[in-house]
Order: structure tokens, then C-alpha cells, then sequence
């Protein structure tokens, strides 16, 4: 009898048990709340690789030599890319040759020279709104600008023109960055030894900001290698390489779509499989850029523990 | 005087005047760099107005802000864009909606919950996502969500006369577009934003018995709540000028915002239509592009404000 009462009070006891300090392992909202964050983390990956897989599975087949190395001829019956990934190295290196002194120098003033003040808050502010301001209004301003008021049309430097403004908060800020990493004992060092400040930025600053300064160059090539909404009104779509050595250099004056454009302009023409095959070429840059940037970053570091 | 002259022996010293002068170019050199970025802003708020107000004053500011007919190539032009406004913010806002909560929590995920090393994979593969042309986006809406909705489409409105069927181009579509597009910015800077809540914060509401999710949900996202705010509203201003992604991933008619409706958004707008408009339709274009910009403009102040608060703190 005695046993039969004490089981009860013995089940009663790890009950209450239960209730207080135990319980704290099976809180339901807690675990709805972890779904719901590995939820989230599972379709950003699962969206990326949904995207790689698709893009490659489709498009792989479409890349083959003539199609990176031909022009889309009908007379040929070729269907081909080189003109456009022609145009697409003319804006990035015409992009570039604007944009980099530009922001690289806008760095340097913002991080050595400037003295904090109503100016300097200005260009801060004004560097954040352009990196702001979407690209189809850089494209409506370039055609207007660059095209009509400077006379450019339709061409190539239209639309490297438009792009450098576009890609100039990117040099800067990743300059700044870069520059900021610089430890103070540097410029300190360089000075006290007798240095004029051009010939310290020069010897000192910029080649240990190196590492930052090109990550911020390789960002600004991946953006003008994805960007089309900027490009569609200034840069035009023409597509055929040059016939002559000569047309190498006026090519900046004529019209020329760049990849991402030639691969809207398949798009809206229903030819998908071309446009899978742009598709694939692209994605294979960004992958490239991105491990690039991973690897510079990773030696920004090393100078940082240093 | 004296020693001026007596300096001007020295070697080290000689050419000190040459030297000054390289200086102040230099100087000189990177503020007028540091200036393209004012003239810049500048220039583009100066011509978005030269280009876009004409058209206001000549077709009339209630004609095209408040009327719903857009029709710029008729015999008698109407160029109403209520419909266009009212799509690009509901479509922003609903890919807004869709995107924050599913970029934050990815955001938890990576700074609090994952594992270093499922966090090494997470963190790149964001980053990969933000590096995809917009194009890219745009060609897969079509051959995956476009078909998918059209599925959907024939099925919900099996029985309707009335409908108006897209082919799956509708705002849906775009609006996951969207969201998708806006998932990038929004983990990174929500995550920036969590990494720098401290860490005694969390070790205390821990120390109280907080369980992780009571810490992570009631304190470190409080903490955070500016940060976050301006992932959302750089979300936002992603969202609403967003082009090519959307162009035809849309439908791009003019419409009503309804869910299975083929729209057109701002952005989309000038792209279908600046290649071949002229004359008045083509300032009223314009017009689009400085509405746009006025749009881009009060998030961007919004974003320096929230910024600015964060400052004062």
C-alpha cells in the first residue's frame, strides 16, 4: 500500500520539475523562430544556387568558341558575341581611365587634406546621394549631357562618360576605406623625416592602400560589366567589330552595346537561347571578380594585423 | 632676407619653391577631384528639372499626375501616369514587405545563430547574389516566375470573362523580382548593423535567462533598429529604380496594381518607351524620370536622417 501512494507523489514531483528549470529546452516560439531563420538563410542560398544551376544548365551548351570569337551575321549564319564583349573591355578600361584618378584623388583630398567643415560634409553627402540615385536617371542624364548638350550621341564614350559618374562614390568610399587602414604612425613617420605630404601620399599612403584601392577598382568593373539600364540611351547597341586598325580608335564614337544590353536586347527578341549564353558568360565574370575581391581583401588584412 | 639667401645654398633647400609649388597643384588637384562628385549631383538635379518641367506646364500638372489614360501616341495624346506612380509604390512596397523580414533574418542568421562555418558559406553567397546583372534577374523572371504565374493565372480565373490574361507578366512577378533584388542590400547592412550591437548586451539578457531568441528578438534587434531602418530604406530606393529587371518581367501595359495585372512601373516606363518617343511624349518621359528622381531623393534624405540620428545618439 505505502508504494502505491509514494509512485503518485514521486510522478507529481518530476513534474513540477519539469515546469520550472527543465522546460526552458522546449519553448515552442523559440523553435518557430529558429525555423524561421533557417528559413530565411536557406532561400537566400537556395536562390543563388537556383539561379547558378538554372543559368549554367541552360546556357552551357550555347558557349563554344564561335559564339565567344564570331559576330551575328546572317550572310556567315553565325551567331556571336565578340563584338559586344569587344565593347564591354572599351567601357570598362574608358570607365575606368575617368573614374579612377577621379575618386581615387576625391579620396585622398576627403582623408588627408580636407579639415571637417561644412564643405566636407557636402561632398560626403553628395557622394552618398550619388551612389544613391538608380541608374536609369544616370542613363536619361547621360543622354541628355554627354549625347545632346556635349555632342557625343550615341557612342561608347557616352556611355563610359555616364558610367564614371555612376561608379565614382564606389572608387571613393573603398579608397577612403583602404586609406583610413593606414595607420597614423605612417604618415606620422614619413612627415617627421622631412617628406612633403605630396611625396608621403604618393611613397607611403598609396602603395599601403594598394590592396583597398584595386578592391574598390575590381567592384567598379563588376558594376559596369552588369549595368544596362545606364547604358540602353547613351551607349546604343551596335555590336560589329571594327574592319580596321584605324576603327579600333573611333570606335569610342560609335555606338556599342555592351554585353548585359546585347543580353536585354535577345531577351526582348525572344532569343533565349543566346541570351542564356550571355547569361552564362557574365556570371562567369562576376564569379571571377568576386574570388578577386575575396583574395585582395583577404591581403588588406594581413597588412592590418601587421 | 639674410637667410633667405644663405638657405637658398643649401641643395636640400634649393628647390624648396618648386617643391611648395608641387604641393599646392597637388592640393588643388584632389579638391577639384573631390568636387565632381557635388558638380555632379548637381548637374543631374539641374537637368532631370530643365527636362522634366516643360512638359508639366504644357500638358498640365493634373493632367499627368492625376489622370489614369496613358495613351502618348494617339490622335489626341493622354498622359496620365496615376497608374504608374501607384504601381511603382506598391509594387515597392510590397517587395519591401517580402524582402526585409526574409533579408533580416538571414542577417540573424549570420551574425548569431549559424555556426562559423555554415556562416563562411552563407556571407559569400550573398555577396555573389548582389553581384548578378539585373538583366540576369530579368531573363530568369521570364522563364521561371512568368510560366509559373501564367499556371496560376489560368487557374484562378478559369471562369472569369472579364480578365484580361498576361501570360504570367504580371505585378507579382515583379514585385518577387524584386524582393529578390533587394535581399543583398538588406542582409548586409542588417547584419553590419547586429555585429555592432555589443556584446555585453547580450551576454546580460543571457545572465538573466533570456533564452538566445528572447536575446536576439527583445534585445540585440532593438539595439540594432537604425541600422536596420536604413537597410530598409536603401531597400526601398533599390527597389523603386530597379529598370531592366522588371521591363518585361512585368507586362509593361498601363494598368490598375492588382496582383495579376500586367503594370508598368516608373522605371519601366521611360525604358519601353524612350527609345522611339518624340517631342511632347518624349518630355513627358522626362517628367517620369524627375518624378522618379524626386522619389529617390526623399528616401535618400530619409536615409541621412536616420543616419544623422544615429550620430547624436
Amino acid at each position: 500500500m505505502e508504494r502505491v501512494i509514494v509512485l503518485p507523489g514521486l510522478g507529481e514531483f518530476e513534474k513540477k520539475e519539469n515546469n520550472s528549470i527543465q522546460k526552458k529546452g522546449t519553448r515552442v516560439a523559440d523553435d518557430i523562430m529558429y525555423v524561421f531563420i533557417y528559413l530565411s538563410a536557406g532561400i537566400a542560398v537556395a536562390l543563388l544556387i537556383g539561379i547558378l544551376g538554372y543559368v549554367f544548365t541552360r546556357g552551357i551548351k550555347e558557349v563554344n568558341w564561335t559564339f565567344l570569337t564570331s559576330v551575328t551575321s546572317v550572310l556567315k549564319g553565325t551567331t556571336g558575341i565578340a563584338g559586344n564583349i569587344l565593347n564591354t573591355i572599351y567601357m570598362v578600361v574608358l570607365t575606368l581611365l575617368i573614374a579612377a584618378p577621379i575618386g581615387i584623388g576625391s579620396a585622398i583630398y576627403l582623408n588627408e587634406y580636407a579639415k571637417p567643415g561644412k564643405l566636407i560634409k557636402m561632398i560626403q553627402f553628395t557622394t552618398e546621394t550619388l551612389s544613391g540615385i538608380p541608374s536609369i536617371i544616370f542613363g536619361l542624364f547621360g543622354m541628355v549631357f554627354f549625347g545632346t548638350t556635349l555632342g557625343f550621341g550615341y557612342s561608347l564614350l557616352t556611355g563610359s562618360l555616364t558610367l564614371a559618374i555612376m561608379v565614382l562614390p564606389l572608387i571613393t568610399r573603398n579608397t577612403q576605406e583602404a586609406l583610413k587602414t593606414v595607420p597614423d604612425s605612417y604618415r606620422s613617420g614619413a612627415l617627421g623625416m622631412g617628406a612633403t605630404k605630396w611625396y608621403m601620399i604618393r611613397t607611403i599612403l598609396l602603395p599601403s592602400a594598394l590592396p583597398g584601392i584595386v578592391t574598390g577598382v575590381i567592384l567598379a568593373i563588376g558594376r559596369i560589366v552588369g549595368e544596362s539600364a545606364a547604358l540602353l540611351f547613351t551607349a546604343g547597341s551596335g555590336f560589329l567589330l571594327p574592319r580596321t586598325a584605324q576603327g579600333y580608335l573611333t570606335k569610342i564614337l560609335e555606338s556599342g552595346g555592351t554585353l548585359t544590353i546585347q543580353l536585354y536586347l535577345s531577351m526582348s527578341k525572344g532569343q533565349y537561347d543566346v541570351a542564356f549564353g550571355i547569361a552564362v558568360v557574365l556570371l562567369v565574370i562576376v564569379l571571377v571578380i568576386n574570388f578577386l575581391t575575396k583574395v585582395l581583401a583577404s591581403r588588406l588584412d594581413v597588412n592590418r594585423q601587421k | 632676407m639674410d637667410v633667405k639667401t644663405m638657405n637658398q645654398s643649401f641643395s636640400i633647400i634649393e628647390d624648396k619653391k618648386s617643391k611648395a609649388l608641387l604641393e599646392e597643384v597637388m592640393k588643388y588637384l584632389f579638391l577639384v577631384c573631390a568636387f565632381f562628385a557635388v558638380l555632379a549631383v548637381f548637374s543631374i538635379t539641374l537637368y532631370m528639372i530643365l527636362n522634366g518641367t516643360p512638359a508639366l506646364f504644357k500638358v498640365g500638372l493634373k493632367e499627368i499626375l492625376f489622370e489614369t489614360q496613358w495613351a502618348p501616341t494617339a490622335a489626341e495624346p493622354k498622359y496620365g501616369i496615376l497608374y504608374v506612380i501607384l504601381t511603382s509604390i506598391v509594387g515597392t512596397a510590397c517587395a519591401v514587405l517580402i524582402g526585409v523580414p526574409i533579408g533580416v533574418l538571414t542577417a540573424v542568421f549570420i551574425a548569431e545563430v549559424a555556426p562559423k562555418k555554415i556562416a563562411a558559406i552563407v556571407k559569400p553567397a550573398v555577396e555573389l547574389l548582389a553581384g548578378i546583372p539585373s538583366v540576369i534577374y530579368g531573363l530568369l523572371g521570364i522563364m521561371i516566375l512568368n510560366p509559373l504565374m501564367y499556371k496560376l493565372e489560368l487557374t484562378i480565373f478559369k471562369d472569369s470573362e472579364t480578365h484580361q490574361f498576361t501570360g504570367g507578366s504580371n505585378l507579382i512577378s515583379a514585385i518577387i523580382v524584386l524582393a529578390i533584388m533587394i535581399l543583398p542590400t538588406v542582409i548586409n547592412i542588417s547584419e553590419s548593423a547586429i555585429r555592432a550591437v555589443p556584446r555585453d548586451l547580450r551576454s546580460a539578457s543571457l545572465a538573466l535567462g533570456a533564452s538566445k531568441i528572447q536575446t536576439i528578438f527583445k534585445v540585440v534587434l532593438p539595439v540594432a533598429k537604425s541600422g536596420i531602418a536604413s537597410a530598409v530604406v536603401l531597400g526601398v530606393g533599390r527597389a523603386i529604380g530597379e529598370a531592366m529587371a522588371i521591363t518585361l518581367v512585368s507586362g509593361s501595359s498601363v494598368n490598375i496594381p492588382l496582383p495579376f495585372n500586367s503594370v508598368r512601373f516608373l522605371t519601366t516606363a521611360i525604358v519601353a518607351e524612350m527609345g522611339y518617343a518624340a517631342d511632347q511624349h518624349r518630355e513627358v518621359l522626362f517628367t517620369i524620370g524627375l518624378i522618379l528622381f524626386a522619389f529617390i531623393m526623399l528616401v535618400n534624405t530619409t536615409f541621412a536622417r536616420i543616419l544623422n540620428g544615429k550620430d547624436e545618439k
